[in-house]
């Protein structure tokens, strides 16, 4: 494949200022390549194409503006991110026809880069899922086999970026959405420090967790596109005022590992891993070493507590976020109620999905009276005990190396009946948003018995994306290219 | 951490909690995955915690204080148009007296 839709973010940016390609061409190139693609991908719920295209012939009209990062580059945005006149559904039937009268700080922040939004990204309700499975439209495929999930939550977001339907897309990362999705159909995925990427306008899960970040081909695309998101905003209140890291001059200042020091830790890489993609990822640090990085062993004691922890918290706040679906102000209302509080629980009742229940109530349990100290306090107190395990751990090392999913991309289905099963999938992600740390999602190789994508993740000190970008960026040289999905 | 078994009358009580209106032949496979999960959820209860500080945010700066000023940020058309019911004044609901 050599065409537009396959370039890579800063290739196609380069063609743009170059004049080599329009603005038009690029996103007619995206359409028709979304029009081959979706009848099978379904990774879209909501196509944009006469906007995109009349953006871009505005843009083409005004001539090409070099003061605009993304002038003319064709994106997607996860459907949990409200986009102004766009529908905005968090895959769930709940929000079906909801269509936002204000656009996400992310949103707007591509925009005004001079971004062009194709459509909005599929993805589990609510962003409650690992494997985009659980919204309540379509099921995405794997664009690396259709017959396989794509991850999830932001599933959509990495199954269109893996299939060249666009050239980035945004996500939002609560427990590891951003960074599995990406592991499994092979793109870099980034979550941001908690606070750097303001999450005004997007639809909230759990709000000590949620960040906002990027999906995209290379970490060089995705260095530019948090370049763009990143930054305080005094609409959310967590959005932390310290100024942002030049992050494309960090890639360009770094050009080996040297003096790199690489925390490996032991629970990370034990029982419930699997043999391919502990040899994806032991071969991805051989190749650190042999540019000059360092391994250090480390440990993280509570990381088997992690998924308790994560689940009562995450659970609870998505019991005290998702109280605001009621059936009066939006979102789904059930017909002919019989009063007010009929309105309130048939409304939810047949807005909300099964795992979307399933986690309100579960999260209303674990705050209830009598039971809020044996388990969400209990939940934060070893929220703290995991957050010291992380800092404990870069103070003997710079980035600490994980893999981002115990196996590579699994078959449709294989988990449905089982809730707590799935949950466990999550163990190598969650506990990096309970500490509120970036982490860097990177492709480092196919799976030697699958031949599926294996990502390992690259976990780093607050508001130090700089550093991870920069490492991920010459392991990402280094290592043997995949190259893209044949669709 | 209790790790009682979890019944259906205990997942009637969460469900009216949550406002949620759960079918009567839901209910048994509701609450053995809740049993589940919460028998999962015990593995806290041997961390010891004793002298632990809870953390329930990640922030690490204090929110910076700004001026109360009221901004009309939205029209109250534009707000209503989301509304599965409206009467292009204010939201309406079932009678309440």
């Amino acid at each position: 494949m050599n065409t537009v839709y396959t370039e890579t973010l800063i290739s196609l940016r380069d063609k743009l200022a170059a004049h080599e390609i329009t603005a038009t061409q690029a996103v007619q190139a995206c359409l028709d390549r979304i029009a081959a693609t979706e009848p099978a991908l379904h990774a879209l719920l909501a196509i944009d194409a006469d906007n995109a295209l009349a953006q871009a012939r505005a843009l083409d009209a005004q001539g090409y503006d070099a003061s605009k990062a993304l002038w003319g580059v064709p994106v997607t945005i996860k459907d949990a991110l409200s986009t102004q006149g766009l529908a905005t559904t968090a895959g769930s039937a709940m929000l079906a026809g909801f269509v936002p009268v204000y656009d996400a700080f992310v949103v707007q922040k591509l925009k005004e880069a001079g971004a062009i939004i194709l459509g909005k990204n599929n993805m589990d309700e609510f962003a409650m899922g690992s494997t985009t499975e659980k919204s309540a439209f379509q099921v995405t495929g794997n664009p690396w086999d259709m017959s396989r999930v794509p991850g999830g939550s932001s599933g959509g977001s990495a199954a269109s970026v893996a299939a060249c339907q666009c050239f980035a897309s945004l996500g939002s990362d609560t427990g590891g959405s951003i960074r599995q999705p990406a592991s499994l159909c092979g793109c870099v995925g980034l979550k941001p420090t908690y606070g750097r990427v303001s999450r005004y306008g997007l639809i909230a899960y759990g709000s000590s967790l949620d960040q906002v970040g990027p999906l995209t081909r290379t970490v060089a695309d995705c260095a530019l596109v948090l370049q763009t998101i990143a930054g305080y905003d005094e609409r959310d209140s967590t959005s932390d005022p310290r100024p942002v890291d030049d992050y494309m001059a960090a890639l360009g200042a770094r050009r080996d590992l040297t003096g790199i020091k690489l925390g490996v830790p032991q629970e990370f890489f034990g029982e419930g891993l699997s043999a391919e993609v502990r040899h994806a990822c032991e071969a991805a640090l051989k190749k650190a070493q042999e540019l000059g990085a360092s391994l250090v062993p480390i440990s993280m004691p509570h990381t088997n507590a992690a998924i308790a922890t994560y689940y009562i918290i995450a659970m609870a706040e998505a019991s005290s976020n998702l109280a605001r679906f009621d059936g009066v102000r939006y979102g789904h209302r059930s017909p002919a109620p019989e009063q007010l509080q009929d309105l309130y629980v048939k409304s939810r009742s047949e807005g909300f999905g099964e795992e979307v229940q399933r986690r309100i109530m579960l999260g209303t349990y674990v705050l209830s009276s009598g039971y809020y100290d044996a388990y969400y306090r209990k939940a934060a107190q070893v929220r703290r005990l995991i957050r010291n395990d992380y800092e404990q751990a870069l103070q003997h090392c710079d980035i600490i190396c994980a893999p981002a999913s115990p196996v590579t991309a699994w078959k449709a289905g294989s988990h449905s009946q089982n809730p707590l099963e799935m949950y466990l999938m999550d163990v190598y992600t969650l506990s990096l948003n309970l500490a509120g740390l970036p982490g860097l999602s990177l492709p480092v190789g196919k799976g030697e018995e699958s031949g599926l994508p294996v990502g390992m993740q690259l976990f780093g000190r607050a508001f130090d994306e700089a550093t991870l970008l920069a490492v991920g960026h010459v392991l990402e040289q280094a290592l043997p290219s995949f190259g893209l999905p044949a669709l | 951490m209790p790790t009682q078994s979890v019944s259906v009358a205990d997942v009637t009580t969460m469900a009216q909690l949550a406002r949620l209106d759960v079918p009567e032949e839901h209910k048994e496979q509701l609450a053995r995955q809740f049993g589940d999960i919460l028998a999962y959820m015990d593995v806290l209860s041997s961390i010891d915690t004793s002298t632990v500080e809870p953390l329930y945010s990640p922030v690490l700066h204090k929110a910076a204080p700004r001026p109360d000023i009221a901004v009309n940020t939205r029209q109250r058309e534009a707000m209503l148009h989301n509304s599965p019911a409206q009467n292009s004044e204010y939201f309406t609901v079932p009678r309440i007296v």
